[in-house]
């Protein structure tokens, strides 16, 4: 095994001057997109060297109810993430991204910790504060694409939706059509990972195992797990984020209830 | 028509408002309403009046702010509301279509619980689709490649062969050519024919000719008041 080779911040600057790449291209093409670049290399940086410090105090200070917190911390961000994107929001929708994304994240998070790989002590944060992360971000993305998804479909197609309500369809049979739409629509991203994983593209886990000198058929079995943890908790979580977007927009005496859904007022993207 | 005995109403309205969730503005003003068997009922008023607010809280696709409808004088269940729309059938201005032919859009009620008793029958329906003046072909034509006046008798086809008793017709003629739009009466009335008078339709109307057609009572809406027409008879 080589030796690990340790990054100077001189180092980091080097790389972090790529940056002016992109801000030639954003020049030359007029796409004026400086200020978002640079917004966003600035966060890069600064969010990752405060994770870093962060989660160096937590590595060396290990203990549960520092490390839950943590945990509990990056769903929250991660669920209201989840609720900021698509043109359509309702009443609720920030709960039920949370709730999608908390309850199937630790849902499978403690299947692959405790059955799988089996940690101890349980709240090694060594391993679920990466694991769960990786799962946040993936179930973020299925989650708030089959929120928009079920918005779209529901708004584009609410003359079928009431059609089959007049026509006297139960308010899940009139839903039915837009949530399977919106369910595909929240798994496809992982599902199509999976079918590229190792030709197309390296995980960054399994990259940084190798880079700190591990067997690649270590890093690649890990790899493996973490797969189909991400692919059963970003599952779990469309499945539940739309079956709650739909309680909320159908009544139980089989209405559609159109007017709970608003455009969102056009503003700047955040986080 | 007018010998009305003294039975129960097909359907009823008493006292139901409806108010913009938003802006709180009057949509429906308190209203009492029945529509007993054999009554054909026609609704003008300019737009924006309330007429389809007041066909669609019948259909109860909108919930009421205040009063309560009724099936033949009781209220309607939670559990029975689907059922109770196979009985009242609501029909928009724009017919909402469903991918696949024509037959799969006709084929599509009968997919429901509520008519887990029913069973689609072409020969029916193709007799239907006949007396709205379509050719033998019309069941297989592409749902996406009908005229809107194709596509509105297609609607009507869907919900007629399933022979509700009441029908709440939300201007269904109003963006039609005159020829679909007299094969579309045809077959209201026709369907109005076929059970003595047992059934009852109210037609939302911007035509008064076609309100003089379609009903033997008119009534008007104007600022989310209802009430009969002047001019009746």
């Amino acid at each position: 095994m080589n030796a690990y080779q340790n990054l100077s911040l001189l180092d980091i600057g080097l790389a972090a001057a790529l940056i002016l790449v992109n801000g030639a291209l954003s020049v030359a093409l007029n796409l004026g997109l400086e200020r978002r670049l640079l917004i966003a290399a600035v966060r890069t940086v600064v969010q990752l060297l405060l994770i870093g410090y962060v989660l160096g105090w937590v590595f060396a200070f290990s203990r549960w109810y520092v490390v839950l917190p943590l945990m509990a911390l990056m769903t929250v961000i991660a669920g209201l993430a989840a609720s900021n994107r698509g043109r359509r929001t309702y009443a609720g929708q920030r709960v039920d991204s949370l709730v999608s994304i908390w309850g199937s994240s630790w849902l499978i998070g403690a299947f692959g910790l405790f059955a799988v790989i089996r940690i101890h002590p349980w709240y090694e944060p060594q391993y679920t504060i990466p694991i769960l992360g990786m799962i946040l971000g993936n179930t973020l993305t299925g989650v708030s694409l089959g929120i928009e998804r079920m918005t779209e479909e529901l708004t584009a197609g609410r003359g079928a939706v009431e059609m089959s309500l007049a026509l006297g369809a139960t308010r899940w049979e009139a839903a039915q059509g837009p949530a399977r739409q919106a369910v595909r629509a929240g798994m496809i991203p992982t599902l199509n990972q999976m079918a590229v994983v190792g030709l197309v593209s390296l995980p960054g886990m399994m990259t940084g195992q190798v880079l700190a000198g591990q067997s690649p058929l270590q890093a690649v079995r890990y790899q493996i797990v973490i797969m189909f943890l991400i692919a059963a908790a970003s599952g779990l979580g469309v499945v539940g984020a739309v079956v709650m977007t739909y309680r909320r927009l159908f009544s139980p005496d089989h209405r559609f209830m159109a007017a709970r859904l608003i455009e969102r007022k056009a503003k700047k993207r955040g986080g | 028509m007018l010998k009305e005995t003294s039975l129960v109403p097909l359907v009823a309205a008493t006292g139901v408002v409806r108010r913009d969730a938003q802006r709180g503005t009057m949509l429906l003003h308190p209203t009492n309403f029945t529509l007993n068997e054999g009554e054909r009922v026609a609704i003008t008023g300019p737009s924006g009046s309330g007429k389809s607010v007041l066909l669609r809280t019948l259909a109860l696709l909108d919930p009421c702010d205040a009063g309560f409808v009724t099936w033949r004088g009781e209220r309607i269940q939670r559990a029975r509301i689907p059922a109770y729309r196979r009985r009242v059938a609501y029909i928009a201005q724009r017919p909402a279509m469903l991918d696949g032919s024509v037959e799969d859009n006709l084929r599509y009620p009968y997919t429901l619980a509520t008519y887990r008793d029913a069973r689609f029958d072409r020969h029916a329906a193709a007799r239907l689709a006949q007396a709205a003046g379509r050719g033998a072909d019309f069941l297989d034509k592409f749902a996406s490649d009908l005229s809107a006046g194709e596509a509105q008798i297609a609607a009507f086809v869907r919900v007629l062969q399933l022979a509700p008793d009441v029908l709440l017709l939300d201007e269904p003629t109003a963006s039609l050519d005159p020829a679909s739009a007299r094969a579309i009466e045809a077959l209201v009335s026709a369907w109005f024919d076929d059970a003595g008078s047992a059934r009852a339709c109210i037609w939302v109307s911007h035509d008064p000719e076609q309100a003089r057609r379609v009903a033997a009572r008119h009534l008007t809406m104007t600022a989310g008041v209802l009430a009969e027409a002047k001019d009746a008879r």
